[in-house]
């Protein structure tokens, strides 16, 4: 496991090595944003953040997806967890909703009785 | 999360199978105790859909849901979220509706790369066998709702990058 995830590591630890890109970090645990939100909050140029946000999608901790001009950055995970993550998630979603699904049948069908005797 | 049960006698909650049956495509199967008819309903009255399809484990709240279920009508939901308090919006259109077995429906807050959903709902013995099926334009639509991480957004997600950086410090 240490040596398969080591080259990983590496990428990790020179990511978070930089105090603005930990800052980064931080802020995109509490909020996406775009690479001109994070400039402007880490008073930088667009071009410097660019670089820094580069770094950190490298390293698999952020990943950035362009939505028209903008560039969004989210916090990231390396793909094999965020996929893991996204399926039990996904699974997770559907079993709740299922569970609630069974409740508002139950009560149609009692509905249905009920209003099935008032006719009669 | 006890909310799909039930102390009624008989009333029992099955059980759910998922599978990920291609690159681009999810099965979700679960039998619903209760003819197609009414399962059907609750999919497609509004008033019953809102009821179920944002359980409260997902941390979102409905704040409006909008559905003309025809072929060719929409549908919209607008949730909020702690990180999105002004809202998201999902919506589509519905390309197949035929009550009580068949619904087909478009995901278009994407830009046209969002999945089509089929549910069928199979009458077993007045049971509904619900099969939802995902199909995602290609491999890399599906890689992309996957990495867009808008379900990630969880104490587990924090828990291992917490991890993950620790284990980072401990090598230094």
């Amino acid at each position: 496991m240490v040596q398969y995830f080591s080259a990983d590591l590496d990428a990790t630890f020179a990511a978070l090595s930089d105090a603005t890109r930990r800052g980064v970090l931080e802020h995109l645990a509490r909020a996406d944003a775009s690479i001109t939100d994070l400039a402007e909050r880490f008073r930088m140029t667009l071009t410097g953040m660019k670089k820094h946000v580069g770094v950190l999608e490298q390293a698999g901790l952020v990943t950035t997806e362009k939505v028209g001009r903008v560039r969004n950055c989210t916090l990231g995970l390396r793909r094999l967890e965020q996929e893991a993550m996204w399926i039990e998630s996904y699974r997770q979603r559907w079993d709740a909703r299922f569970d609630a699904l069974d409740t508002v049948v139950e009560e149609l069908k009692r509905k249905e009785k009920t209003d099935g005797r008032r006719k009669k | 999360m006890d909310a799909g049960r039930s102390s009624q006698p008989g009333v029992m909650k099955h059980r759910m199978s998922m599978e990920r049956k291609s690159e681009r495509e999810l099965v979700v199967t679960r039998t619903i105790n209760a003819p197609p008819r009414l399962v059907f309903e609750a999919w497609t009255r509004a008033e019953l859909f809102q009821r179920w399809w944002v359980p409260k484990s997902l941390g979102l709240t409905l704040l409006s849901c909008e559905l003309d279920v025809r072929v060719g009508g929409g549908y919209r939901l607008v949730f909020s979220h702690p990180a999105a308090p002004e809202g998201m919006a999902f919506h589509g259109r519905y390309l197949e509706v035929t009550p009580p077995s068949r619904l087909v429906w478009t995901n278009d807050e994407a830009g046209g790369n969002g999945q089509v959903t089929t549910v069928t709902f199979e009458d077993r013995a007045g049971q509904t066998l619900l099969v939802v099926h995902e199909l995602y334009p290609s491999k890399e639509a599906l890689d992309e709702d996957i990495g867009s991480g808008s379900t990630s957004w969880n104490d587990e997600t924090f828990d291992q990058l917490d991890e993950l950086l620790a284990s980072t410090s401990r090598l230094e």
